[in-house]
């Protein structure tokens, strides 16, 4: 007996956040492919919910075979019928909500038909439900604003106003209306100039890093010497001295030697954060390299520079790989100090000149999201085309964010 | 012993370029920015006090042989400072020769060169100088502003001197506020760690197996961490706005509010009888909507090096799910969920962007980092704003400390 209350309340939870997941998703998905403006209403969900979770129910108890599977198909249809006929939802979301029902509920057929449906089976299958629930969630709490940023970038400003929630991609535009925000921004707005700079100040971040961290990296992994130990302990501490620590001094310093406002301010102090955490990154890696090799190089009179240059960093060009992506990303999306030091409009990278620009209560919202997306997309480009090695790199070097 | 020294040798010199750098850039500030912290040093004293001098033409129509007055207007850019040895040089037209110029100054090879003992503060003076035309003087090619007039002086700086005050530190602990800030940055740091902990422990679990389309959904589940925090931010503003975003105007056409919800600028929320700090919880939101890929990654790590073994041999005790997780997974996990909350903590600790992107530091979400950033930039008080970063750097220390301690010895893995 307790255990079919136990199966109840589980078809009602289940049902319920399924629906409700599927109802918000088959409404994104209904409007902004068929750009309809019926709204589910949420309101009613416990009760639908409740209502299947019965006839679930009662049907389990009555037939516990396969034949079921019909019955669940006649329940969802006649589900449905009753939530159209209410013309609360819409044919598409119902297409979706339908069909969906059906292959979650094989899958709980699965587990409830097995033969003792004991707390464990309910359990695996609780997790289950829970897990595909899950999945689903994750991935909506992370597309959504992205998604949101695209579609605004695309909007005009009159549909914007007046419909917010239209999630629709508007392809009936032309292709001049499609863009006209990212052409506004990149002629108006001088866009193109920030996106230089943030390109020559990231490069030169990258190789200024490199060039920087490569020997030291490898001294702290292979040679012997005094304080090796204090130098690659102290490198993790320097990591999280803050940011903002460091502003004030260096606005006042760079101030008063008239370098401020420039992108070789910029140009000085991102090497100078990020090396650390390249020479942390690289250590690791170089320590994980075989000494015998380099060993033998040694021993057939290769010097240790020759060593570096001919064995040590032709095997780690997949850590280099990583930590230069590490290090553009970091340089690319870099706020505080471009925001600190920059005045001259000339100089913006593109953080400081999305903020200047486009932050503004009187510049059009797609703008600002076009900005956003222009931002964003090397970024997301780069980091799909990487992913491999900065997914190793990331956890290596227990990056900073 | 010789090949060890030359080892060691090799060693300093590659290491030299990255400790000075990081000596130069992280070191040193760190040092200024305690030494500015001890000094009332405002935004404006960052350029330092110094002689201004313009030159105009007074007269017209110049025959050769005439007299020009060129008036030099004098002037202290400090209200406050005196300036001492100004040096003031100007090179003059080659068609023109002194007649009349004030004391202290002289004319060498068309070089007008100046030089007083002190400027008082607000020194403003206008001095006329008398030239003649020389008889091969071309009006087409004269031109009285041949080149800019330099000036040079001392003046006491305020950011060298030795003067030595606690009275930034006195300034910042009389205010209300302060106490305030360090509550909300303690609040903000522990359950923003938190919220990214939970977010990533549950993203890795979901990941653990292997299944189709595993390698897509953990690229995805990055995308907030490798984005611009400027852009993800916006969009968040932008969702959130209580007229123009998606979610209020999603709400408001179900009816389930009457009207918009200023999520970004309630500071409080009268729930269930306490006072609930709404924006910050929102503001916490995000930072774990943006950093819980960080904790997934280490987290998604360390789930796969666990010896599977210890699953296999629960299974055949009778365990079930969620005991496996409570009495293998967790404890296998818990070394690197400490460390993850102690780094991630003094980084939300650090951080100011999120938060000076999202509310500005409004509505109850000014941590310590937005007040070293208003004291400098709105209240125009560098002195104050260091004190506030020193307290920050005192209260991280102690953390970093805490740290060392209970970190792991090798963190590599």
């Amino acid at each position: 007996m307790t255990n079919n209350i136990y199966q109840f309340f589980f078809i009602y939870l289940y049902s319920i956040i399924t629906l409700f997941l599927l109802a918000v998703i088959g409404d994104f998905v209904s409007i902004s492919i068929f750009l309809s403006k019926n709204i589910f209403i949420y309101k009613n969900i416990f009760l639908y919910c409740f209502l299947y979770a019965v006839c679930f129910f009662a049907i389990r108890i009555i037939i516990t075979n396969q034949v079921s599977n019909i019955f669940i198909f006649i329940i969802s249809l006649a589900l449905s019928y009753f939530l159209l006929i209410n013309k609360e939802i819409n044919a598409y979301q119902l297409l979706i909500i339908i069909s969906v029902f059906i292959v979650f509920n094989l899958l709980l057929q699965k587990y409830f038909t097995a033969k003792n449906f004991s707390n464990f089976l309910f359990e695996v299958s609780f997790l289950k439900f829970l897990k595909t629930n899950s999945l689903i969630f994750f991935s909506f709490i992370i597309i959504f604003p992205f998604y949101l940023m695209f579609v605004s970038s695309l909007k005009s400003q009159m549909v914007l106003l007046q419909n917010p929630t239209d999630l629709s991609i508007p392809f009936f535009y032309s292709i001049s209306d499609f863009f006209s925000s990212y052409i506004a921004v990149i002629t108006q707005y001088n866009f193109l100039n920030f996106a230089l700079n943030s390109t020559i100040v990231s490069f030169v971040t990258v190789f200024v890093s490199l060039f920087f961290s490569i020997p030291g990296a490898y001294a702290v992994a292979r040679l012997r010497f005094a304080g090796r130990s204090k130098i690659s302990s102290s490198i993790l501490i320097i990591y999280m001295v803050p940011a903002i620590v460091l502003v004030i001094p260096l606005y006042v310093i760079f101030s008063q030697l008239g370098f401020r406002n420039s992108l070789f301010s910029l140009m000085i102090v991102y090497p100078a954060t990020t090396i650390p955490v390249a020479l942390y990154m690289l250590q690791g890696y170089f320590k994980g390299i075989p000494y015998e090799l380099e060993e033998s190089a040694l021993i057939d009179g290769c010097s240790r520079v020759g060593v570096i240059l001919r064995i040590t960093l032709p095997l780690s060009v997949p850590a280099i790989l990583s930590v230069s992506l590490y290090v553009f990303m970091i340089a690319w999306n870099e706020f505080l100090f471009a925001f600190m030091f920059l005045d001259n409009q000339e100089y913006f990278t593109i953080p400081r000149g999305l903020y200047t620009q486009l932050d503004d209560q009187e510049v059009p919202r797609q703008y600002l999201m076009a900005g956003s997306v222009m931002i964003t997309v090397p970024v997301l480009l780069l980091f799909f085309i990487f992913e491999r090695y900065l997914v190793g790199g990331l956890t290596a070097g227990s990056v900073k964010g | 012993m010789f090949n060890l020294n030359k080892e060691a040798k090799l060693a300093y010199t590659m290491l030299i370029p990255t400790i000075s750098i990081v000596f130069l850039i992280i070191l040193f500030p760190i040092f200024g920015n305690f030494w500015l912290s001890f000094k009332e040093v405002k935004l404006g004293d960052l350029r330092a006090p110094q002689p201004i001098i313009k030159e105009k033409l007074k007269t017209k129509d110049i025959e050769p042989g005439d007299d020009i007055l060129i008036e030099y207007r004098f002037k202290n850019s400090s209200q406050k400072k005196p300036i001492f040895n100004i040096e003031i040089t100007d090179k003059i037209s080659k068609f023109i020769s002194p007649v009349e110029i004030a004391e202290g100054c002289s004319v060498n090879n068309n070089l007008l060169s100046c030089y007083f003992e002190e400027w008082k503060p607000k020194y403003n003076e206008k001095i006329i100088f008398k030239f003649k035309a020389n008889d091969n003087f071309e009006i087409d090619n004269f031109n009285p502003k041949e080149s800019k007039p330099r000036g040079a002086a001392d003046a006491d700086n305020i950011l060298t001197n030795l003067k030595f005050s606690l009275k930034n530190f006195q300034k910042i602990l009389q205010k209300n506020e302060t106490i305030e800030n360090i509550k909300v940055t303690f609040l903000y740091s522990f359950f923003a760690t938190i919220g990214a902990l939970l977010l990533g422990i549950s993203a890795a679990l979901l990941l653990e197996k292997n299944f189709l389309g595993k390698g897509f959904f953990r690229g995805l589940f990055l995308f907030p961490f490798v984005s611009p925090v400027i852009a993800v931010a916006f969009t968040w503003v932008y969702i959130l706005d209580p007229f123009k975003g998606f979610l209020n105007n999603y709400l408001l056409n179900n009816e389930f509010i009457s009207e918009p919800i200023f999520f970004l600028g309630l500071k409080k929320v009268d729930f269930l009888g306490f006072d609930f700090p709404f924006t910050l919880f929102i503001v916490i939101l995000f930072e774990s909507w943006r950093y819980f890929p960080l904790a997934f990654l280490f987290i998604l790590a360390r789930l796969q090096a666990i010896p599977k073994d210890l699953y296999e041999a629960s299974d055949i005790d009778g365990a079930t799910r969620i005991q496996q997780f409570f009495y293998i997974t967790l404890p296998q996990l818990l070394g690197v969920i400490s460390l993850l909350f102690i780094l991630r903590f003094i980084w939300n600790f650090n951080k100011f962007e999120d938060i000076f992107l999202l509310t500005g530091g409004n509505a109850g979400t000014r941590t310590l980092t937005v007040q070293v950033y208003d004291e400098a930039f709105a209240l125009s008080n560098m002195g104050t704003a260091s004190s506030v970063a020193v307290l920050i750097f005192i209260l991280l220390a102690i953390f970093v400390f805490i740290h060392q301690k209970i970190a792991p010895k090798d963190i590599e893995e």
